[in-house]
């Protein structure tokens, strides 16, 4: 399943600081400091640079990713995604799923208490799902717990859930912030509780102040479950400019970002830098694409796209956009997850093979022009504005398809204009866009032919009976071969009927300061294990008194 | 005088619905909505939680249920609450941008008029001179050069090849430990290169402002009636030349009121400074209709206010203004 596209113009989602989002890294320069014992020690700040202010830390009524991110901190859900991307434990200690995957039961971890010191128990888990399918409530969340047929709490440490159908997705929605019930039943819209910008959960961090637009403040909770963590302090700075986030962490003011490819291949590679800083580099949980209208006269021709699949070219792509620093996307997948299908139909750049397929397809050139039925093979794409990535992809590719003879133009829209006037109406002929990469595979929304109504994810109109009919098998079991097959084989229809040109999946690249040790990236990233991270006494920077 | 600026007060009263209906309706008329930032594109955002958000935030209603539920709630100066994710009151979340906004407005506005002031009468006396052909090209760069360089480029400066100031940021990290001098001058330093580059850019339009006003009172006949009486040079200049040329100066600082409240988006960008600039950005991507009625009026407010200030300066200062 996917969020929303990234978009460089609004704080929220452009930003993704190693999110939960990143695979099989390494780290890039091993700058190690003078030498000094590698011993964990307590104590310690760490500040990072979010572009981003924090907009609410109720999860179940933000969108955005720094809001997300932030909240983290200080909440948790039943269930995680572990550095492997599979889902563990968290709030629960274990879960069993019943024969005919109706029913979740959840074994809550016992003496875990809020950061006031009282109990969690199942009711606070109830009392979370009660708001979330709350009309009160102003989610955009609620629809996977409406799935829910019955829920109950038998007892404090136990929770069970049964859906009317098996439905796998639903394990990862058990992910929501489970809130305290003794500090929000008093109002029933939690969005405009104090604990909105006071939060209190049972996280590894306790809140500390958040200053509107300019800081939040969060120090570590000595009572967590899974252990004190090492850094007693998290600042997350806003700053909203990329290129003032990065003078601040050369002069100190920042530890850890997510640079730019250029600031990554042309302006952290010096000498003093690799002193100071490491740098680590993964796959994204995102890929850009080119999808067609597939009612469009020109598209609904499977050669025409296969042929502007084979005209693309890639590398150009990957290098002129991303610098080098991304891989040719296949598929809906991340290259290396366990849904990820390595073995489909690649399209390498073969110009003549495009106009071959086109060719064949009926098109004539004429001029330098592509005619057929005296129409000129011409179309408009459409990508949303303030997006450089996507102005660039759109430049290349235009160049690219010059030379197999297709005229294409481009239009870039803000983004609201975008998507209502646009997307919404499928007023378009064929747009550049991209996707979050979560890590369940279902793509229901996205793929399936039911889902092609206005507002709806398909947008480009895909119908294929045998994907249908896959998707459907894929999040109705919880068995992981079964899914496995499943979402393989939609990724070699998708890849035969191209009904996207996949483009590139770039990747992620955080920076911290090389004080900070205990860092181990994995296919999750590397903040997966954030309270392990530790800074060696004799290189702490801030004295931190609680 | 009295009457004269109640009846302008009074006649802002349907000024003001006016300019707030058009803002409500071009705010309508804009593709997408509040709820589009968090479920447009979401996979998990339903038909269902549409129209429950929707609802949730009054949208819909028709549009004129809409807007009168807004003035009536205006009626009693009450703003309404946000409809970003934090719910909070819209007064609230304006009230806490202002002392920084305004602070860094009225820093610049004063160094704008400390130094174009001078400049403009310099220049106009000297007409012509070394100095006035350095003015003109200095202030015209600082009028050219696109701001978020510059500020770049002394950020780079002072930050981080000398250290001396601070990148980004209204505070440091220990803020909070500072005794109260501390803080004012941690506060202080933050300011320093906002308050600058803001002050370099607007230094142009007030220092030619200033200039030609001086050089059309300098042309008058009572400059050359100071004159023949032997005045010296620098009583003509001050006394009888610059109270005059500053006198149109009362105008522009009228119109500059609502700009005390307005920040600057790039500015604040660049600088990471909270200000009312990010704020009605911000406000009008996510489509927060509220906040963007909240702070378009209390703009047109100023607006009008800062125009009758200016004609009751203007009247105050000028006798033939008054007596006319």
């Amino acid at each position: 399943m996917s969020l929303p596209p990234r978009r460089a113009v609004l704080p929220s989602i452009a930003l993704l600081l190693l999110l939960a989002a990143c695979s099989g890294g390494k780290k890039e320069s091993a700058g190690k400091g003078a030498p000094v014992p590698d011993v964990p020690a307590y104590g310690d700040a760490i500040v990072e640079g979010s572009i981003g202010d924090v907009s609410g830390f109720l999860t179940a009524v933000t969108t955005d990713a720094s809001s997300h991110e932030a909240a983290g901190y200080v909440f948790n859900g039943l269930v995680r995604y572990d550095r492997n991307l599979k889902l563990e434990g968290e709030l629960a200690e274990s879960w069993e799923v019943s024969p005919d995957g109706k029913k979740i039961t959840f074994h809550l971890r016992k003496g875990v208490k809020w950061h006031d010191g009282a109990p969690f128990t199942s009711d606070d888990v109830m009392f979370t799902y009660r708001r979330m399918i709350d009309p009160r409530t102003p989610t955009a969340y609620g629809e996977d717990f409406r799935q829910v047929k019955r829920a109950s709490a038998p007892d404090p440490g136990t929770f069970v859930v049964e859906y009317a159908r098996p439905f796998a997705p639903a394990l990862a929605s058990w992910g929501m912030h489970v809130l305290p019930k003794h500090l929000l039943e008093n109002y029933p819209d939690i969005s405009k509780s104090p604990l909105n910008r006071k939060p209190l959960g049972t996280g590894p961090y306790r809140f500390v102040e958040w200053k509107t637009g300019e800081k939040v403040v969060f120090d570590a909770n000595p009572d967590y479950f899974e252990g004190k963590p090492y850094i007693a302090r998290v600042i997350t700075r806003v700053i909203p400019d990329q290129a003032t986030m990065f003078l601040e962490l050369k002069s100190g003011g920042v530890d850890i970002m997510t640079l730019t490819p250029p600031q990554y291949v042309r302006q952290t590679e010096t000498a003093e830098f690799r002193k100071s800083f490491n740098r680590y580099k993964y796959t994204a949980s995102g890929y850009t694409y080119l999808g067609f209208r597939l009612s469009h006269p020109f598209f609904r021709d499977r050669r025409v796209r296969q042929a502007i699949a084979f005209a693309a070219d890639k590398k150009a792509l990957i290098d002129g956009v991303l610098l080098g620093l991304g891989q040719a996307a296949t598929g809906p997948y991340k290259p290396g997850t366990w849904a990820y299908n390595p073995n489909v139909r690649k399209y390498p750049h073969e110009p003549a093979r495009a106009k071959a397929l086109l060719a064949e397809a009926g098109w004539k050139e004429k001029d330098g022009v592509l005619v057929k039925d005296g129409q000129p093979f011409e179309f408009t794409v459409l990508t949303n504005a303030g997006n450089d990535a996507r102005a660039k992809t759109a430049a290349i590719l235009q160049q690219n398809l010059a030379e197999v003879g297709i005229r294409m133009k481009i239009r870039t829209v803000e983004w609201a204009a975008f998507i209502n006037e646009f997307i919404d109406k499928r007023k378009f002929d064929a747009v550049i866009l991209g996707w979050n990469i979560t890590p369940d595979p279902d793509q229901f929304d996205i793929w399936h032919s039911s889902k092609t109504g206005p507002k709806e994810l398909n947008h480009v109109g895909f119908a294929n009976p045998e994907v249908d009919r896959l998707l459907d098998e894929g999040r109705s079991t919880f068995d992981l071969e079964r899914r496995k097959k499943a979402y393989f084989r939609i990724q070699e229809v998708l890849a035969e009927e191209q009904p996207y040109v996949f483009l590139y999946v770039p990747e992620a690249l955080p920076v911290v300061h090389n004080r900070f040790r205990g860092i181990v990236p994995a296919p999750a990233g590397i903040t997966y294990n954030f309270i392990k991270w530790y800074v060696p006494a004799a290189l702490q920077k801030h004295r931190i008194q609680p | 005088m009295l009457r004269y600026i109640a009846r302008r007060l009074l006649l802002t009263v349907p000024l003001l619905v006016g300019i707030s209906l058009i803002s409500f309706l071009m705010m309508h008329m804009a593709p997408g909505g509040p709820i589009g930032a968090g479920t447009d594109m979401n996979p998990k955002a339903t038909a269902e939680s549409r129209a429950r958000l929707q609802a949730y935030y009054g949208l819909d209603q028709p549009l004129h249920v809409q807007y009168g539920r807004w003035l009536g709630r205006m009626a009693t100066l009450d703003f309404g609450d946000s409809f970003s994710p934090d719910g909070r009151p819209v007064a609230e979340k304006i009230k806490e941008r202002i002392p920084i906004t305004l602070t860094i407005n009225v820093l610049s506005m004063g160094l704008i008029f400390l130094v174009a002031v001078p400049v403009g009468v310099y220049s106009a006396v000297r007409r012509g001179s070394l100095f006035d052909r350095i003015s003109t090209v200095a202030v015209f760069t600082g009028f050219a050069i696109p701001t978020f360089w510059l500020a770049l480029l002394m950020m780079i400066l002072f930050g981080v090849k000398l250290g001396w100031l601070p990148i980004s940021g209204i505070s440091s990290m220990d803020f909070d430990s500072l005794g109260t001098l501390g803080k004012i001058a941690d506060r202080g330093r933050h300011l320093v290169l906002p308050v600058l580059l803001a002050g370099f850019g607007g230094l142009a339009g007030m220092s030619r402002y200033m200039r030609s006003n001086m050089l059309e009172v300098i042309r008058q006949d009572y400059i050359a009636t100071a004159r023949a009486k032997g005045l010296p040079e620098r009583t003509v200049v001050f006394r009888h030349a610059m109270r005059n040329a500053l006198l149109p100066v009362i105008t522009i600082l009228g119109l500059s009121v609502p700009d005390l409240l307005g920040g600057s988006v790039i500015f604040e960008t660049i600088f990471a400074i909270p200000g009312m600039g990010q704020l009605f950005y911000q406000g009008v991507m996510s489509r927060d209709y509220p906040l963007i009625m909240g702070i378009l009026t209390i703009g047109a407010f100023l607006t009008l206010l800062g125009n009758l200030l200016a004609d009751v300066g203007y009247a105050l200062a000028d006798p033939r203004i008054r007596q006319g």
